[in-house]
């Protein structure tokens, strides 16, 4: 009887303990303001392992995976090509859904420590969070205009990804840092954090930052979609003022 | 000092924009032109989006006319009536043309054409006034060469609806005027600039108006299309940028006054060369990004737009 229990406590302990392992997490800032002079910014994200067990000894070792996901949002790739001699746009593909940014960061090496049916049970990676469903029929590889939105987006600076970024300590407490580009995208962008064991997430927990104009910024973008007909009168008045105040000057200074 | 662009979403040097405008200015100042056709493609080697740089441009040349119509206005060389009739025609052009770039915006083919537009333009006016100010050096090391007598063509004349212009001196027709006013707003919508470098010339040479009304009509003309085609942008594609505007505005206000006072200590043949060959240069790096195969052939543009 003894025995029994025993060998069905191997069998569950594993379970049990991955199950009691929490993940705990924050942000250095939870919201991001793009003002007049903003320049990008860095969010600190750090965490840790919450357990009611001691560290289970006889599982595979603990990983960390923490993306931060931006707005998905519905993009036209257009691919050039020679016509006439001159490079023209000409095919096109509708990507449905292509985060505005993403960066990944995690202890190791993400397909290594990670499996592919958990990647895509959560989304995890480049390939995964972004979906072609309505790719026009007369293009022959719509797989090359999604691999185009991640590279450009990465030389812009707006997907990143970096192994072993995050500094896992007693496995227990964890911390990154996550840089965010000037050229950002106004929304809300969810940070995920997952534990991972044994190529599986064990735990995860999510957050949000809120990214939009203040201030200034807000109130031109504001007005120019919401009102336009007044910012462009605005405009049109601001530059006249400008213009007699010009005028103005000159025969002031030429006298 | 790095600022971000509300409408463009670009963060850009605030001090770079302001040296832009003040560069443009000072030719402007020099040479007597808008400076349009040169600032919007600066604004596009930067990295302002296209859109946003030739709506934003023709806010901008709003300011500059209107600081230059005051002064013509002063020392009444404005022909208010040919003026109101060239924009009739422009208002009409303007229209077309914010179409003609919204249909394109969304076919992705706006760059192209955008592009394409000022590399004929450019590649056209430079070439002229190259060669032009080339011969006028050589006639002016030959003194006593014949100048060519102004040509005066007649078919303008024989064309129906003929208005006066008593401040022009001239009883034409109204339909070149009102095509030549059309052709302007169309390019002002489309390539972002006041079209001062097609007008002047079509207005003394089609028209044969007198020089000295020329650059006032023109200014009056272009203050008001230039206006029409902000609002335009500005209902439709929302792609006016105020803070953009602002900083070049007080770059070229300034620098208009330092170019002016440089212009005159140089000579004007030296001066329309220098200029030649700078239209011709922007006018060759737009031909050759556009020749020569991209590093990156995809580019990615929001669906809504």
């Amino acid at each position: 009887m003894i025995r029994v229990l025993a060998i069905l406590l191997a069998f569950v302990a594993p379970v049990a303990f991955a199950a009691t392992e929490e993940v705990v997490g924050a942000l250095s800032q939870n919201k991001v303001s793009i003002t007049a002079n903003f320049d990008g910014s860095e969010i600190f994200i750090f965490g840790a392992v919450k357990r009611t067990a001691p560290i289970p000894e006889d599982i595979g070792p603990l990983h960390v995976v923490i993306t931060v996901q931006g707005p998905r949002q519905e993009v036209t790739v257009r691919r050039k090509e020679r016509v006439l001699g001159i490079w023209v746009n000409t095919d096109s593909v509708t990507v449905d859904e292509a985060p505005a940014y993403y960066a990944i960061a995690t202890t190791g090496p993400l397909t290594k420590i990670l499996s592919e049916t958990e990647r895509l049970r959560h989304g995890i990676g480049f390939d995964k969070a972004i979906r072609t469903v309505g790719a026009r029929a007369d293009v022959e590889d719509p797989e090359s205009f999604t691999e185009a939105v991640v590279r450009i987006r990465q030389k812009n600076g707006l997907y990143t990804e970096a192994d072993s970024a995050i500094n896992l300590r007693e496995d227990t407490l964890f911390a990154t840092s996550v840089a965010l580009p000037a050229n950002l995208v106004e929304g809300s962008y969810t940070t995920r954090m997952y534990l991972v064991r044994e190529r599986a997430v064990v735990g995860t927990t999510e957050t949000a930052i809120t990214v939009q104009k203040d201030g200034f910024e807000r109130w031109i973008y504001t007005m120019a979609h919401e009102q336009a007909l007044l910012y462009g009168i605005l405009s049109i008045a601001v530059a006249l003022a400008a213009g007699y105040i010009a005028s103005e000057a000159f025969r002031l200074l030429r006298r | 000092m790095q600022i971000y662009l509300p409408i463009a979403e670009v963060s850009v040097n605030a001090f770079l924009l302001l040296g832009l405008g003040g560069l443009v200015g000072i030719l402007s100042g020099m040479f007597g032109v808008g400076g349009g056709f040169l600032m919007t493609p600066l604004l596009f080697f930067i990295g302002i989006p296209p859109a946003v740089a030739v709506a934003t441009e023709a806010n901008q040349i709003v300011a500059s006319s209107f600081s230059g119509v005051l002064a013509h206005l002063r020392r009444k060389t404005v022909d208010l009536k040919m003026g109101t009739v060239l924009l009739v025609g422009g208002l009409i052009g303007s229209a077309i043309g914010v179409q003609v770039f919204r249909i394109l915006t969304e076919l992705g083919q706006v760059d192209l054409l955008v592009k394409l537009c000022y590399v004929v333009f450019l590649g056209i006016i430079g070439a002229l006034m190259f060669v032009e100010s080339l011969g006028a050096i050589r006639r002016s090391r030959k003194p006593g060469a014949p100048v060519k007598p102004r040509k005066h063509h007649s078919w303008v004349q024989g064309l129906p609806f003929k208005m006066r212009f008593r401040q022009s001196q001239l009883y034409i027709s109204s339909i070149p005027v009102l095509l030549i006013g059309a052709a302007v707003g169309i390019l002002a919508a489309i390539m972002g600039v006041g079209g001062g470098f097609i007008m002047v010339p079509a207005m003394i040479y089609i028209l044969g108006m007198p020089t000295k009304v020329v650059v006032g009509t023109s200014l009056f003309q272009i203050i008001f299309v230039t206006g029409f085609t902000t609002l335009m942008h500005a209902t439709q594609n929302f792609t006016v940028d105020a803070v953009l505007a602002l900083l070049l505005l007080i770059g070229g206000v300034i620098g208009a006054q330092i170019g002016a006072r440089l212009g005159v200590r140089l000579k004007a043949e030296q001066l329309r060369i220098l200029l030649a060959i700078m239209v011709l240069g922007v006018c060759g790096k737009l031909a050759f990004d556009l020749i020569v195969q991209p590093s990156e052939l995809y580019s990615i543009g929001s669906a809504g737009h």
